[in-house]
This record gives C-alpha cells, structure tokens and sequence, in this order.
C-alpha cells in the first residue's frame, strides 16, 4: 500500500478541509449544541458549493450520477467531513448528499424506478430496519419478524428496534424469517412503503445523541407484494451482512476526524493554560496524554486506509473493516477521554464539543457491531473453520 | 416501554417562572383552558435553562397561561418526541408550532 497521497488526493482533502472551516464551522457557534440539523437555506447554499466541487453523492456510483470518488479517497474525506461539532453522527450536516440505501443500487429495474431513483433525487426517504429487540448483533439467530406467503404477496408480522429516521421514511428495507428452518438462509429483504396498513412507529428510545432518537417498530399482517422483494428470496442476509462490513469503514473514519479535532483542540489549550506557575503542556503528565492521543489516531488512520485500500482493489476486506472499527471507536474514545481530562471543567461543559463527542464516542463501540462481534469476526477470520 | 406523553399537572405560568431552575429539558404551554398552544425546549444555549426559555416562549404568546416542565438532557429529541406524540393525538401540531416537521408515530 503506497502510503504518499496523489495530487489529486491531496488537493480533494484541502478543498473538504477548507469547506468544514470556513462554512461548517461557523454555522455551528449560532446552533444548539447538539444539533444536527441546519437550516434548509444553509443546506441549500451548501448543497450548491459541494455540487460546485463536484464531490456532491460522495457514494452514488458514477453510473448513477455520483463523483468517481476511491475508497482510500473517500476515508480521507470522511475523516475531514467529521472534525466539527455534529461529525460524528452529522458529518457536514449532509451536505454531501448520500446515496439513500446503498442496497438499492442491486434493485430491479422497476424498485430502482420507485424507490432508488426519488430517493438519488431527494424526493423519498428510507429507514434500514434489520435490529429487533432479541438482538441486533447477530441478525441471522435473532431475526424473528415473520413474512409468511400469501398469494402472490406476503404477510409480515413482527417488530424491529433501533432503526434510525422511520418515522419520517417513506419506505425501508425490513428484514423478516421466511424459512423458519434454515437460520441465516431464511431471511428475506423486503421493500415496505411506511403507508402500508399495519406499518407502526410505537416510540422513540432516547439515546445519548440528544438530537437523533431510534424508534420502535411494529408491524401488524403488513401485506407486502412479492415485487417488493429486494434481490433473492432467503437471501436477504447476504444483503445485510454485506451493509455492515462496507459501513465500518466510514465508520471508523469519523471516530478518526473527531478523535484528531478533539487532539489539536488539546494541542492549543495545554500551552496556554497556566497551572501553578507554569503552562499545562510542561507537564509530563499532559504529555504522555498527548503522546497516547497521537499514537491512538496514527494507528487508527493507518488500519482504516489498509481496509479502505483492500475494498477499494477488491481484496476480501471483513478482517480489516472489524480491526478498522474496533480500533478506531476504541482508540476515539480514549482521546476524546484524555483531552476531557487536559481541559477539566471546560472539558465537561456544553461550552467545548467535547461533551457531546464523549457521549456520542460511547455510542460507537456499540453501533454497527460492537468491540466483542468485531474481535469475533477477526477471530473467525483468523482461526477459519477450526472454529465452532 | 410506550411513548411517553407529558401528564404532570399544569402549573400558573406567572407565579411559576420565578421557581424554576437553569436545568436543560423541555416544557408545555397551555390556554387557561388547558389546551396545549406551545411545546419547547431549553437546550444547551439557553442562558439560564428552562426559566430564560420558557420566559422567552411566554413573552412571545400573550395567551399562554399554564407551564409543566420536564428537566432532561435529551432535551431535542424528547421535544421532538412530545411534538410528534402531539400530532398523533390531535391530528396537528399545537398552534405555535406549526411551521415545524416532524415524523409519525403511532403511539399506543
């Protein structure tokens, strides 16, 4: 792996570098805190100018419209597109656009019409529903939402929890058991217009991001035609399988960005900040912090880019996507952790965004699959079909 | 666990507001006749909690009377919560918060 940025690579990063400190960054001194939304006209300004870099779709394919962006370079944006305030969860309050549900892009022509392409357009929402309340982790055992065929449709009854944005989704992909007998192969991914009769939001389950909920859904003989099958019947794990190795990627990144903002925050405070006559950063405690804090993020980058390389050349990649998310949640939330403690009351203050990283930090060694099923897959990778 | 509405007891706004604490979280505006006409949200700019906030939402809506309040710092998305709780139950938003979009819930 060639470590040496492009030209063009590097001048892609100044660009998005340039973006989060000269529009982002401002918007966010007249937000709350935790928000992670921001107004439709600066949305739609900034839209403009990232349309105007030509980097607006960073992950619609460029048959779809999309910029030819790599994987390697991709991460590196992701990690810039996190240094601000909401990043973690909110990089650039999107005004990179996304590419709604990547799984679309394996559609039939005719799900590609209805659902992909309003949603490329921004015309429709959709929720990704796989979690349920037994489990989410292990998706192939826990999925107990049941599809049983009826006619040419299908009757889905059953419940899902944690799912993002539901409640204001005009469809989504709902995972649910069509063979009971045959585990992870009896699992079917169905396409769900949220007007469908029997299709419920029941709650919202408050998390640690103030602004962003998870809701609960509950479905009640939903009558879902044989059409609104996405890709192969009993072969929906596949599809959610492969969903979240991709997504740990960009994952890790933005644990990346902010644990590397929260460190050139601490990196500018310790020289000045004064503390029995002498500044914080002639402290050799502070500087073993930062010393961690350097190693953690150089480590972090260096496993992310390998896994991002790897996806990008084709290579299997599950190993280094787990180690990439693994380290990097783990390592981001040790440095957002130390520059805390550098800043001390200021650091738990709703003043400095570190508040809201430690929280939001927390989140990320559990979303998308935590510590323990990510050193499960490395493990399965490592030890093959010794392992039972 | 359902969703969960506000159901404390409505307090009078103006002898109310000199008690209330700086605390983050998120409160209900009613007519005299209890009907709810505003909901918001003290967040972490407020200047002193939900007494600078709710202040401020009461200067602006002569007609509100009544206050009940919540501390919480999951202040946004309980206020949304209580937003879309709101338009489950009455079919729309309460009248001063009605340029707002929320999501659909259908809370038991």
């Amino acid at each position: 792996m060639n470590l040496d940025l492009s030209h063009e690579q590097e001048l892609i990063v100044s660009m998005v570098r340039r973006f989060v400190r000269e529009e982002i960054l401002p918007l966010e001194l007249n937000l709350d805190p935790d928000a992670d939304e921001i107004s439709a006209e600066d949305k739609a300004r900034l839209v403009k100018k990232t349309k105007s870099m030509g980097l607006y779709g960073l992950d619609i394919p460029p048959e779809y419209g999309g910029p030819e962006i790599d994987l390697v370079t991709r991460t590196l944006l992701a990690i810039e597109m996190s240094q601000h305030r909401a990043g973690l969860y909110a990089p650039c309050y999107g005004t990179f656009g996304g590419a709604g549900l990547a799984q679309l892009f394996e559609a039939t022509d005719d799900q590609k019409e209805r659902y992909l392409h309003p949603t490329l357009r921004g015309e429709k929402r959709g929720f990704f529903g796989l979690s349920e309340p037994s489990g989410g982790s292990d998706p192939a055992r826990a999925i107990q939402t049941k599809a049983i065929a009826d006619g040419k449709d299908w009757i889905i009854n059953g419940s899902k929890l944690w799912i993002s944005g539901a409640d204001k989704a005009d469809f989504g992909l709902v995972f649910a058991r069509t063979d009971t007998d045959k585990g992870r192969n009896g699992v079917t991914c169905f396409i769900v217009d949220t007007d469908t009769p029997g299709f419920h939001v029941r709650r919202v389950v408050h998390t640690l991001r103030s602004a962003h909920y998870a809701t609960e859904l509950q479905f009640t003989d939903m009558r879902i035609p044989s059409s609104n099958i996405l890709g192969e019947l009993n072969k929906g794990f596949a599809i959610a399988n492969d969903r979240l190795t991709r997504q740990r990627i960009p994952y890790a990144a933005g644990c990346i960005g902010v644990a590397i903002k929260a460190n050139e925050m601490a990196l500018e405070y310790v020289p000045q900040r004064e503390t029995f006559g002498a500044p914080l950063s002639s402290r050799q405690a502070i500087q073993w912090m930062l010393v961690d804090n350097e190693i953690d993020i150089k480590q972090s980058i260096w496993i992310t880019l390998e896994a991002a390389h790897k996806a990008n050349q084709g290579l299997p990649y599950r190993k280094e996507a787990a180690m990439a998310k693994l380290v990097a949640s783990e390592a981001g939330g040790r440095v957002v952790d130390r520059c805390m403690q550098m800043f001390g009351g200021l650091g738990v203050a709703k003043d400095l965004p570190l508040e809201r990283w430690f929280r939001e930090m927390r989140i990320r060694r559990i979303g998308e699959g935590p510590s323990e099923v990510q050193r499960h897959v490395i493990a399965r990778e490592l030890l093959g079909s010794s392992l039972r | 666990m359902p969703a969960i509405r506000l159901t404390k007891p409505w307090l009078p706004l103006v002898p109310t507001l000199p008690k209330l604490g700086g605390q983050l979280g998120v409160f209900q505006l009613a007519n005299q006749d209890d009907e709810i006409i505003y909901i918001g949200y003290a967040g972490g700019n407020s200047l002193f909690g939900l007494r600078s906030a709710i202040s401020q939402a009461a200067n602006e809506i002569p007609k509100a009377a009544k206050v009940r309040t919540e501390v919480t710092s999951a202040y946004l998305s309980r206020f949304k919560e209580l937003l879309m709780v709101h338009k489950a139950d009455f079919n729309q938003l309460p009248i001063h918060n009605s340029d707002i979009k929320v999501g659909t819930l259908s809370p038991s």
